[in-house]
This record gives C-alpha cells, sequence and structure tokens, in this order.
C-alpha cells in the first residue's frame, strides 16, 4: 500500500523560524518534516509520510483568522493530503486557537481527516473539541515525548478510517458524541452499582456527564461615568521597570498591585513588560499601549470618569493555569470591592 | 480574570482585547475589540498624536460598554 500522505502545520517556533519576534509571519510551506514532524515521522515509519510542513506567525493567524485561514488551507491542498496533522500545542493559547481553525477549516473544505494535540485548558480546546480529534496533552513542550506517540497513534486510527473509541480510550477531549452501543448490564444494574460507589465514597465514572455552565451573569451598567472609579487590571505583565515583585514571564505565580497616583504616562523609563508570550518592543517602548493611563488621566480631567482607581493591577497571562488566574482575579477582585470601585477595564495581550 | 472580577466586585467588567473569539469562548460579558496582541491600545505605525486618538477611541468604547446595559454577551 502506498504510504499515507500527511501535512502537518506548526506556529513559529516548532516550525524553527524564532520566537515572538517571527510571531507575525505570514503562511509559507516547506517540503518534508520539521521539528516535531520528524518525531512523528520516526512514530509512523513508512505507513504515512509527512510531505509537506505549513508554518505560520501564531500572531499573525489570530489577528487576521479569516485570511490566514484561506492563505493555510491553500498551501496545505497544494500537497494533496490524506490527512491533517497539527501541533501539538500544548497550554499555548494563540497556537492553539491556530490548530483548532486550522483543522476544523480543512476538515470542511477538503475532506479529510484531522487532528491535533492540546492542553484542555488552552482557548483552542473550549473552541474546537466539539469539531475535531484533540489529543489530551500535558501543558507544555516538556511533554512533547508523551504528546507525539499519543497524536500518531491517533492520527494512524484516522487515516485508515478505524472505528473510534471512547475518548477516555483514545485520550482525546471529549466532543459531546452520543454513539449507541449494547451493554452487558442493563441500565439500572448499572445505575444502582454507581450509587452504591457513590455511597462508599468510591470512584465512579458517570455514563451522563452534566455541562458546566461556568458563565457570570453580566452586572447593570454604570449609572453616572462621570462620577465613577475605575479600576485598570492587566494580564500583559505591564510593571515598574525593573519588575519589582519579580512576576515570571511565563506560568505567573502571583499577581502584582502597583501605584500610579500622580503617574500621567507611562514611559520607556518607569514601566516595561514582563510577559514572555508576545513580543515586548512595542509595550516596553511605551506601556500605555497595554495600560492606557495616559488616556485614563486625560478623561478623568476632563471629567468624563470621575477618577482613576490609584492603584492598577498585572499579572501575565502566559500559560497561566485557569485555577491561578481565577485566584489571583478573587484577590484582586477582593481589595477592588473595598476600594469601592464602580467598573473595572481588563486589557489582555 | 474577567469572570472572577465581575463576581467577586460585582461591577460591570469590560475586556480589551484582540483575539475576540477566545474572549467569547472563555465568557467575557463585555468586549471591547482592540489592534494588535503587542500592542492592543496601540499601533508604533503611526504618529504620537494618531496613535493617542486611537487609543482614547478603544477606552471610549470601553467606557461605552461599562456604561451600557446588556442582558447577553457583547462585543462593543
Amino acid at each position: 500500500m502506498a504510504s499515507i500522505r500527511v501535512v502537518h502545520y506548526l506556529n513559529q517556533f516548532f516550525g524553527q523560524i524564532g520566537g515572538e519576534d517571527k510571531a507575525d509571519i505570514t503562511p509559507f510551506s516547506k517540503d518534508g518534516p520539521v521539528g516535531p514532524g520528524t518525531a512523528l515521522a520516526k512514530v509512523w515509519g513508512d505507513d504515512m509520510s509527512i510531505v509537506g510542513t505549513v508554518i505560520c506567525g501564531d500572531t499573525y493567524f489570530n489577528e487576521n483568522l479569516d485570511t490566514a485561514t484561506e492563505e493555510v488551507i491553500a498551501l496545505v491542498a497544494s500537497y494533496k493530503p490524506d490527512l491533517l496533522v497539527a501541533g501539538p500545542a500544548f497550554n499555548a493559547g494563540r497556537y492553539g486557537m491556530a490548530c483548532g481553525a486550522v483543522c476544523a477549516a480543512i476538515q470542511e473544505k477538503l475532506k479529510i481527516p484531522v487532528v491535533t494535540g492540546m492542553y484542555e485548558e488552552n482557548p483552542g480546546a473550549d473552541m474546537y473539541k466539539k469539531d475535531i480529534y484533540i489529543v489530551k496533552t500535558g501543558n507544555s513542550a516538556a511533554q512533547m515525548r508523551t504528546a507525539i506517540p499519543a497524536l500518531a497513534r491517533l492520527a494512524t486510527r484516522l487515516a485508515k478510517g478505524e472505528v473510534m473509541g471512547s475518548p477516555a480510550e483514545e485520550g482525546y477531549l471529549a466532543r459531546g458524541i452520543r454513539k449507541n452501543i449494547f451493554h452487558e448490564q442493563r441500565g439500572s444494574a448499572r445505575a444502582v452499582e454507581m450509587l452504591l460507589q457513590k455511597l462508599k465514597g468510591e470512584p465512579f465514572t458517570t455514563e451522563y456527564p452534566m455541562p458546566v455552565f461556568d458563565r457570570v451573569s453580566p452586572r447593570p451598567a454604570i449609572k453616572d461615568l462621570s462620577k465613577a472609579k475605575i479600576a485598570l487590571v492587566t494580564s500583559g505583565g505591564i510593571v515598574p521597570k525593573g519588575n519589582p515583585d519579580r512576576i515570571e514571564s511565563s506560568s505567573a505565580s502571583k499577581f502584582g498591585r502597583y501605584d500610579i497616583s500622580g503617574i500621567n504616562d507611562l514611559t520607556e523609563e518607569t514601566f516595561e513588560t514582563a510577559h514572555g508570550g508576545y513580543d515586548p518592543v512595542y509595550a516596553n517602548k511605551d506601556a500605555d499601549r497595554v495600560l492606557p493611563v495616559d488616556v485614563m488621566r486625560k478623561l478623568e480631567r476632563e471629567g468624563i470618569i470621575g477618577k482613576l482607581h490609584d492603584v492598577y493591577y498585572a499579572t501575565v497571562g502566559n500559560g497561566t493555569s485557569v485555577a491561578n488566574s481565577k485566584k489571583y482575579a478573587r484577590a484582586i477582585g477582593e481589595e477592588l470591592k473595598q476600594e469601592h470601585v464602580d467598573g473595572i477595564i481588563l486589557t489582555s495581550t | 480574570m474577567v469572570k472572577e472580577l465581575e463576581e467577586v466586585v460585582d461591577v460591570p467588567v469590560v475586556h480589551v482585547c484582540t483575539v475576540v473569539p477566545i474572549s467569547v469562548t472563555v465568557g467575557a460579558n463585555r468586549i471591547d475589540p482592540a489592534v494588535a496582541i503587542p500592542h492592543p491600545l496601540g499601533n508604533p505605525q503611526l504618529n504620537q498624536d494618531e496613535e493617542f486618538a486611537l487609543r482614547t477611541s478603544i477606552v471610549e468604547k470601553a467606557l461605552k460598554a461599562l456604561s451600557t446595559d446588556i442582558s447577553e454577551q457583547t462585543v462593543f
């Protein structure tokens, strides 16, 4: 049998082009495997071969979703593949969004099987897991060694058109698809068994997980802006020059609170970004581009808003877990509540 | 963070961000689309005055979001 033709999608980093300074490169292709693709090729041997790799910068892709998707589709299609593999993206948000978008578009347009890999908290996972197979991976590239065999295995099964098992058996993120099967035990017996396990405090697996609606109801609008105290919060890592709290450039273990009373403008000499997930050149030159203190002060002087809160809060949203983000926001929120702020502007990069 | 702040502080929160689909998926209620990932509220290609005007327009939209009652997720 002829080898199955695979195209692999990678970002600029795994495509070995460069880091954040190359995150805005437009899509292009290279024949054969690159980076993680060579590891996939090793697992596959002669059965499947990566005929081409399509590489695109994460920032370019996310800022130009529609055109970037079209460009990537054209490059992928030119190789006439039987299967597309993207990533794995681990917990990289922009990369995960790109992998998900590319897979979903290729599946729809080229009608071939697609698969990618992500950490379950990646926003791309939430967005695309219903449409495509996403192999569950660890949260960083340190887990490449375990991610590659899992991705290679699922890709092989999809390419060969084999019957797909449950998410738990196959290691992909649940897609919300229900399949009718004959079970040797009838439902009532299984339910009683599960109940007994629950009563005994033993672990059990539900057959019908309830969806999690993690939504917050929108709070009523500010009635009179000219009397309102507005606070600034950012996940873009803006800190006083020198990063006094040593907030980490990724997987931040803390947030910082910084006094801006009397400060009308963030300058190159006084503020910078601690964020390691985007090109810091623009924010280091003028941090108002991420945290708009200059504009807020102007609007305060003009009486458009009542007051800019004296303290702003910052953390680095780069591979930061949902649990930690929630924890930091709770702590920040409790302080802001005591200060009776009327509204919050949260900026993200 | 946006959701937790809205819940804890019990005031409206607006998310200024470039990749709107992420914000929508995560569940921010008020969303104000920004310019670019490394400079959400700026554009280094503009001159200083133009850039300040651009930033002002994004902040004004954020304030409009905070002072607008909504019943569901809204991209301003």
